[in-house]
């Protein structure tokens, strides 16, 4: 029994966050966001070249092998430096789906350039508010193309090729497009997040190749259970940032001829910040080793971190703006990164309403299970 | 990170199951039974015997103290198991291996030691905490019963709170001040008390439940001989911290508080349903659900840590914070999902003992911590920030208001 990260694990995530923590300032942002830019194309080399991209991806097809936990600990790290990356999009959901469903030679194909960054991947699932469930897919595949308008994709308009959510013969199933071909419209939508670009893609027989070596409503639920794992760490390093954010200003901030820190009004929200965080990365944790290890306990794992781990950031970057005052809703005070970015979070993959259903619907046994 | 035995732990949880399986099932109490306090005493005493002939009683404690000097994991592991069955386990034989033994292991000495430590793993001697006062809660150092030196003895004088089971124990782990004229916690002292002493009252406190776990236990002219000082005179709030760091590490064992209500919902009618169905009480029972997981992997992390010698220190507090309001939280709910028929059962033991656990549930959050003070030491020692504003700083205890 052993229930912390390994000192290699420890390195990795400390590597990470000081590259990212370094390149991906809050001026940096500002100028990415004030240029119109999709994403840090230079930052997504930097990370590539240091093997972040494929750190999950199998060896034999250009990854390192690694688990998901190794994963999970950078996905904190790119939520702890808000990045303007596709690393989600590209790595946590398209490679995955490819990785989950794909046949040999699908994976031969894409799953090496998707961990050397040449290729960007993303998840296309929604359709408008309508959602992706069952009623909700109307986007078509038929006779190896797919028509439909799938909204919104994140990082649409960087990527290259996109894992769409169709029917086929009246059920969903997991299309592989690769978006340069004919028959794809792209159009950007005006997105909450200025750091990660919202697109509207529209198909029209686009050639498309099903992702179907594994049944299709097995992937599915096995994909966003762990992207909501890894989405759970991309909060827990948010809200991290945020806590320490909040705390250093209180520390340094004077009021009333004390340091605000000194308040207990400000000490007790973020003693309660700092616990939901702790509680939201332990289940991160505990997701991660279900993630790679175990199916049965997976869904209730992927549950449970992501209603924790974004309820810890939905408290964090609020009450870090709150804690800032005034300042904080200016535009060169850095809250706003995060308080946009938890709602990016909270609005994908799905709502706590649909992630508490899924807890309930796998409970595990009246007997809380040995750790 | 691994969750499954060494083959070391793997070893000791086959011995643990199998002495388990030919001890235990003799000292279980059925289900739905409810015993006298002095029976539930007797019972414990008797499976802490068991316990000690088997080899399994103070299993982290180290050898030279009469311990089994094992790991913390395998207390965990043996915790795991004996959870397993209905035994009669609870603060009459807890407050002794919890909080006696490693404050008489640490602060005491040789002839301390050998008299209480192997007595109290027996099951010998059961212990009661004396450290509340009426003034002294969350401010314990701002405890008034004092003893005065009197040859080779100490003469107390005063009045302890909130003493679990005082009433059936042999003996009390005690703090009292004994220099009014220095800062309040450098004048204390600590003792353990035969409560047979004469000058010693027991009065049971009527609970808000009907119950009466607590008492308040008088001191008058109670003698305590020198002898029985663990510790130095004024090192007193040093050997209460080593006590209230047994406190706040959970065995690993604990039951889901929230699974229950949630079968609870689901036992509830609610059109052709039950109430289970509804999505306001799927995401309220989910996410109490989901942040009671977190509590019990956070539990398995700072056990690595202490497995590791390292010292969880207040990062132990977010546990029984967060358990603490959730479960107030939760089962006020449930009562709301049942409805009228939550305030008004005949023959449902579940509705018993919702009732039960709701009322017990608001001392959740004061006793063994209170929330409050649970985050200031949190936004202190974990966050770094500043401590509280101390009127009574540097102030002699007989100078304070």
């Amino acid at each position: 029994m052993n229930f912390d990260l390994s000192d290699e694990q420890k390195m990795l995530g400390e590597q990470a966050r000081n590259l990212l923590t370094e390149r991906s300032t809050p001026d940096r942002l500002r100028e990415l966001i004030d240029a119109g830019a999709e994403w840090d194309e230079s930052l997504w080399r930097e990370i590539a070249e240091l093997g972040f991209l494929g750190a999950a991806i199998p060896e034999e097809h250009g990854g390192l092998g690694m688990t998901q936990l190794d994963l999970g600990v950078i996905s904190e790290e790119m939520g702890r430096a808000n990045v303007a990356l596709p690393f989600f999009s590209s790595i946590v959901l398209a490679a995955d789906a490819i990785a989950l469903a794909g046949s040999e030679a699908q994976k031969a194909a894409w799953l090496p350039r998707l961990a050397s960054g040449e290729a960007i991947g993303t998840f296309a699932y929604a359709e408008g508010a309508a959602g992706w469930d069952d009623h909700a897919v109307q986007a078509r595949w038929q006779d190896g193309r797919i028509s439909g308008v799938k909204t919104p994709v994140a990082d649409g308009g960087i990527a290259t090729v996109a894992v769409v959510l169709v029917k086929k013969d009246g059920k969903r199933a997991l299309a592989l497009v690769d978006l340069g071909g004919a028959g794809v419209g792209r159009t950007r939508l005006a997105s909450f997040d200025q750091l990660r670009a919202h697109y509207s893609l529209s198909f029209d027989g686009a050639a498309a190749e099903l992702l179907d070596a594994a049944p299709a409503e097995t992937v599915i639920a096995k994909l966003f259970d762990r992207a909501a794992v890894q989405a759970a760490f991309e909060a827990v390093g948010g809200t991290d940032a945020c806590l320490v954010m909040a705390r250093d200003y209180a520390m340094e901030r004077q009021i009333f001829g004390r340091q605000l820190a000194s308040y207990q009004a400000i000490k007790h929200r973020l003693a309660d910040i700092a616990v939901l965080l702790e509680l939201a990365r332990s289940n991160a944790y505990f997701g991660a080793w279900a993630a790679g290890e175990s199916d049965d306990d997976l869904p209730a794992a992927a549950a449970s971190a992501r209603l924790t781990a974004n309820g810890a950031f939905e408290k964090g970057a609020r009450e870090n703006l709150q804690v800032h005052g005034g300042i904080g809703y200016t535009w060169e005070a850095n809250c706003h990164f995060y308080y946009r970015r938890e709602r990016t979070l909270a609005a994908s993959l799905g709502g706590r309403d649909l992630w508490a259903d899924r807890l309930i619907a796998h409970l595990p046994g009246t007997q809380v299970q040995a750790a | 990170m691994d969750f499954n035995d060494t083959p070391e732990e793997a070893a000791f949880r086959a011995k643990a199951q199998a002495w388990l399986a030919a001890t235990a099932p003799a000292h279980e109490i059925a289900e739905g039974v409810k015993l006298e306090d002095s029976d539930q005493v007797r019972r414990g005493r008797a499976w802490q015997r068991a316990l000690s002939e088997g080899g399994f009683a103070g299993i982290t404690l180290p050898k030279q103290f009469g311990g089994q000097g094992g790991t913390v994991i395998e207390a965990v592991v043996f915790a795991e198991e004996e959870a397993r069955y209905r035994l009669p386990k609870g603060p009459y034989t807890g407050i002794g291996l919890g909080m006696a033994v490693p404050v008489i292991a640490k602060h005491g000495n040789d002839a301390q030691r050998a008299k209480f430590i192997d007595a109290t793993l027996r099951g010998d001697l059961t212990w009661c905490q004396l450290f509340s006062e009426p003034s002294a809660g969350s401010d314990l150092a701002n405890l008034r019963t004092k003893a005065v030196r009197d040859g080779d003895d100490w003469i107390v004088n005063g009045q302890k709170v909130w003493s679990s089971w005082a009433h059936e124990s042999d003996w009390g782990i005690l703090v009292v001040r004994t220099d009014p004229t220095v800062v309040k916690h450098k004048g204390l002292t600590f003792f353990v008390v035969d409560m047979k002493t004469p000058g010693i009252e027991i009065r049971p406190i009527k609970q808000i439940s009907g119950d009466s776990d607590f008492n308040e236990t008088f001191f008058t002219d109670v003698r305590i001989p020198d002898a029985n000082r663990i510790g130095e005179v004024g090192e007193g709030w040093a050997c209460c911290m080593t006590v209230l760091m047994g406190e706040r590490l959970g065995s690993g064992a604990t039951k889901s508080g929230v699974l229950p209500l949630i079968d609870y919902a689901q036992a509830t009618p609610r059109g052709t349903g039950t109430a289970l169905d509804n999505a306001a009480v799927r995401l309220a029972l989910g996410e109490a659900l989901a942040e009671e997981r977190g509590g019990k992997y956070m539990e398995a992390r700072l056990r690595t840590m202490v497995s590791r010698g390292e010292n969880p220190g207040a990062l132990a507090g977010m546990v029984k914070l967060s358990y603490a309001g959730r479960q107030q939280k939760a089962l006020g709910l449930a009562m709301e999902i049942r409805g009228p028929a939550a305030l008004a059962a005949a023959d449902d033991a579940a509705t018993d003992s919702l009732h039960y656990d709701y009322i017990w549930s608001s001392v959740m959050r004061i006793a063994g911590g209170a929330d409050e003070v649970l985050r200031n030491q949190i936004a202190e020692r974990v966050l770094g920030m500043p401590g509280e504003i101390r009127a009574d700083k540097n102030l002699p205890f007989d100078q304070l208001k």
